[in-house]
């Protein structure tokens, strides 16, 4: 157990004692104490920056069940350190930015804190696990915990629904993950990502390459809401709005992408698919998210398209990035481009979205609402506010001096490149990535302009609001400020702060291949490329995106026409309803209550099976060769017994079958002493009698009603069914017979029931010596149903009742 | 000539058995198929009593018993069942 696994798991256990000082100690905000903890992570992970700086990687391992392969091993590379220090810090901004937005006296502050660190816990783990199973189990706990943070105002229906549906989606992807990596422990023969990487080469022949990258893709997809999977981040706003800011926005959206980067160096290189399915389904994301956002009127709706959209992006530009590894032989590598840019906008997204949260958390904290219709003219009750959206929302939208401009610049450069690959037609369809880029960012574009627009100027209605606006306390403030002072500290100084700190250790974890032992990448962030082709595009975006915010009362209409065609929300409505009715229905269709029904299930199945069998088998076999002789009393009784069995089928009243039920019994008893058994023929005759006699009991006290004295009714399915249980069984029996292959060990008792045991009586010395284990649990059978006709008998609890 | 009289009685028996199997089946009353019953028992008893000695073992002389026991038993039991209506009656004080 190092220091470094003690900090993974630190928030666990911090999370332990949560709960004891919510309890105990009333008077301070439970948060305070929460604080610490992120803080401190932050500073000792911060600490790794000049390890990895250096193209190092610390790696700490613990096993945890080594027979499988599966240790608990963290390495902190680039990757995971620039994920590490998101949750921590934006972790830490999060908590104190909680502190004021959740009151003291009104919330359950215990289970909040829980959650999110249990959250925060999980998500350190699924960036720093070397170990699938290991990043596979913390993947599936930060699903746990953001079911639990989603539906934390319970008690509302919207919450319930957005947490499961989030839970659905986001589980059903991570199984699929599972499947995904079992299928990669299937070809590579170990867990450990580092391994895993080294053995790609070899991987990619296999059959299993295809369907496990497609399974691990279904779950980073999931993970990170991209296309059609989108659908849970716009329920899952229904969260306390520092929970949208810390999951949906930072940290959990982004485990897919911190999937899709971290497996790229396994499938990326030898798979045009892949680069292929990751760019398009972001690009798909990208638009779809920001066109969506335009809609919506709900503030927090908005940011939700916007993340969506915004995650589209960054997957876009991982699976452009991709091609990097796919075309290594060219010298100068154009598509590197793509995944700085990927690494660059994860940070700058984190910081400008986690600010707009918040702001928008701030909004609806004091004006009481969060619809855009009836917000407006903020600008002087909450100037700081006010600032902080500005600086956001300008940096969403990708304009200068923000860090939004500078990923979007390279965005767009990383999209012109795609026009210069060669493979699927790329050249003819190529051109389709920097279009559909360009489009998504004038929506991007338009929806942010709404959202700094709608809410801080125009027209102030007081009548709609519950609350009079002023400005948020100062503690509510200071997590957004210092996010918003990062937006514009990266937009100046991105080359300089981040570029060889962050970016490069980042990029050196998703192209290694690209690297020789000492060389580094060499990440270039600047404001001014000349006048490009790329530069030209902001401008068009800008100028477009403006005469379309200010005609947007004009065309808004083209929203009437999408949203009913719009029903991905409405397939996963209907589909999970479907399911639930269908098998309803089919459930309901054969589990009818009749046991007839059953048991013509059981026994059509029995025949089944064993007619298959023996035919598949080549069972079927009937020799007369070592069958014995048949006497005529044989034969006799046989009749008799063939007789009875006839005649209870045909029998009018039930006292008819009970007394040839007997005589089928007495003329068994028979078949034993005709075949020299005699203790079988005693206990046989006994037993008989007090069977028909229980059997007379029964028939005495069926209700007068229904004592009806009728034949059985016919049914040609129940005579099918028993003949043809009957014919099975038979040709089994013969076939059995046939086919004997051993001698019996009967000579043993034979020649040991005296020497041995000291009877004559073979049965009995079979029944109490040889085998009495048998003997005594067939006792304690006949003991259980004594009591239990005793308890039956006795034991009357709702006629006591009655009476 | 021993064994094949002893056969050809027990051929009789199983005869007078379906027979009264018969009698068992179609009987019109209760009491009818009762005393069939019986006799069916006395059957089996004599039908044991042959194969014992046809088979030269004197294991089998309990079930003889054993059969008189239950058939007697059984047509009490049947008798008092039509007469009363119940088998076993209960004491007066519980």
């Amino acid at each position: 157990m190092s220091l470094l696994h003690l900090a993974i798991l630190s928030p666990f256990l911090l999370a332990l004692l949560v709960p004891i000082v919510y309890k105990y100690v009333r008077q301070i905000h439970t948060g305070w104490f929460v604080l610490f903890l992120p803080v401190l992570l932050f500073s000792y992970f911060f600490q790794f920056i000049s390890e990895t700086m250096g193209g190092h990687s610390v790696t700490k391992s613990i096993s945890w069940i080594p027979s499988l392969g599966i240790d608990f091993t963290v390495k902190i590379d680039g990757l995971g350190l620039l994920f590490a220090l998101l949750i921590t810090g934006i972790g830490s901004l999060v908590v104190l930015y909680s502190i004021f937005y959740l009151a003291k006296d009104k919330e359950q502050l215990n289970t909040f804190y829980v959650y999110l660190l249990l959250f925060m816990g999980a998500m350190l783990g699924v960036v720093l696990s070397d170990n699938l199973i290991v990043l596979y189990t913390f993947w599936e706990l930060t699903s746990f915990s953001s079911f639990l943070l989603i539906g934390y105002w319970y008690h509302k229906e919207r919450s319930r629904y957005g947490a499961q549906k989030s839970m659905l989606i986001t589980v059903l992807g991570g199984l699929s993950m599972l499947g995904g990596f079992v299928l990669l422990y299937l070809m590579t023969g170990t867990f450990r990502i580092s391994e895993i990487i080294n053995n790609a080469g070899d991987i990619f022949t296999s059959p299993l390459f295809i369907p496990a990258m497609l399974c691990i893709l279904l779950g980073a997809f999931t993970k990170s809401a991209q296309f059609p999977f989108h659908i849970w981040l716009p329920d899952a706003m229904e969260a306390p709005t520092p929970v949208s800011a810390y999951l949906h926005s930072a940290t959990m959206v982004k485990a897919g992408i911190y999937l899709v980067a971290r497996l790229s160096p396994v499938f990326a290189p030898h798979s045009g698919l892949w680069l292929w399915l990751v760019a398009g389904v972001g690009l798909v994301t990208l638009l779809w998210g920001s066109f969506s956002a335009v809609k919506q009127t709900d503030l927090k709706g908005i940011l939700a398209f916007s993340t969506v959209s915004q995650l589209g992006l960054i997957m876009s530009l991982l699976g452009v990035g991709a091609a990097a590894l796919y075309y290594d032989h060219l010298d100068e590598n154009i598509f590197i481009v793509a995944t700085t840019a990927a690494v660059f906008h994860l940070i700058n997204h984190a910081t400008f979205k986690g600010s707009l949260f918040m702001v928008v958390g701030i909004v609806d904290h004091e004006t009481g609402t969060r619809d855009i219709r009836k917000l407006g003219g903020l600008m002087h009750m909450m100037p700081i506010t006010f600032t902080i959206a500005a600086i956001g929302t300008f940096s969403m939208a990708g304009l200068p001096p923000f860090n939004g401009f500078l990923s979007k610049e390279m965005f767009f450069t990383g999209m012109v490149r795609v026009l210069e690959m060669d493979i699927f037609n790329m050249q003819t369809w190529g051109f389709l990535f920097p279009m559909l880029a360009w489009i998504a960012s004038i929506f991007t574009f338009i929806y942010s302009m709404i959202l700094f627009f709608k809410t801080f100027t125009g027209k102030y209605k007081p009548a709609q609001l519950e609350k009079k606006p002023h400005e948020a306390p100062i503690g509510m403030l200071i997590p957004p400020v210092i996010l918003a002072s990062l937006v514009i500290i990266f937009g100046f100084f991105a080359d300089s702060l981040l570029s060889d700190t962050l970016i490069a250790p980042a990029m050196a974890s998703i192209l290694p291949s690209l690297l020789n032992d000492s060389s580094k990448f060499f990440v270039e962030i600047s404001y001014w490329h000349g006048f490009n082709i790329e530069l030209m595009m902001t401008i068009g975006v800008i100028a477009v995106g403006t005469i379309a915010y200010l005609t947007f009362p004009k065309w808004k209409n083209i929203y009437k026409l999408f949203p009913e065609k719009r029903s991905i929300n409405r397939l996963y409505d209907g589909s999970l309803e479907l399911i639930q009715r269908s098998s309803n229905n089919f459930t309901n269709s054969y589990m009818n209550g009749f046991i007839r029904t059953y048991l013509v299930y059981i026994f059509i199945f029995f025949i089944g099976m064993l007619s298959i069998t023996l035919s598949v088998k080549n069972a079927l076999k009937i020799t007369i060769d070592n069958a014995a002789p048949i006497g005529v009393y044989e034969a006799i009784l046989a009749v008799i017994i063939a007789i009875c069995a006839i005649a209870i089928l045909f029998a009018k009243s039930r006292l008819t079958s009970i007394i040839l039920l007997g005589s089928i019994g007495y003329t068994v008893a028979l078949y034993f002493v005709l075949f020299r058994a005699p203790d079988l023929a005693l206990t046989q005759l006994v037993i008989e009698t007090v069977s028909v006699a229980l059997f007379l009991l029964c028939f005495y006290h069926l209700p007068k009603i229904n004592r009806k004295e009728e034949r059985m009714g016919f049914r040609f399915t129940n005579a099918l069914i028993s003949v043809g249980v009957g014919v099975v069984i038979t040709l089994i029996a013969l076939s059995a017979h046939s086919n004997k292959l051993f001698d019996s060990i009967s000579q043993y008792y034979i020649e040991n029931t005296y020497e041995k045991a000291a009877g004559k009586n073979m049965v009995n010395v079979i029944l109490v010596d040889f085998r009495g284990f048998d003997t005594m649990f067939e006792i304690l059978v006949l003991g259980i149903a004594a009591l239990g006709i005793f308890g039956m008998i006795k034991l009357r609890l709702t006629r006591r009742k009655d009476g | 000539m021993f064994e094949f009289i002893l056969k050809i009685s027990l051929i009789g028996i199983s005869i007078s058995i379906l027979g009264l199997i018969y009698r068992v089946i179609k009987g019109p009353s209760v009491p009818d198929r009762v005393v069939a019953l019986d006799a069916i028992g006395i059957n089996l008893i004599s039908m044991v009593a042959i194969v014992s000695i046809l088979l030269n073992t004197h294991a089998f002389f309990e079930v003889i018993l054993l059969i008189g026991i239950l058939s007697f038993i059984g047509t009490v039991a049947f008798s008092k069942y039509l007469q009363k209506g119940v088998i076993l009656e209960r004491e007066r004080d519980l």
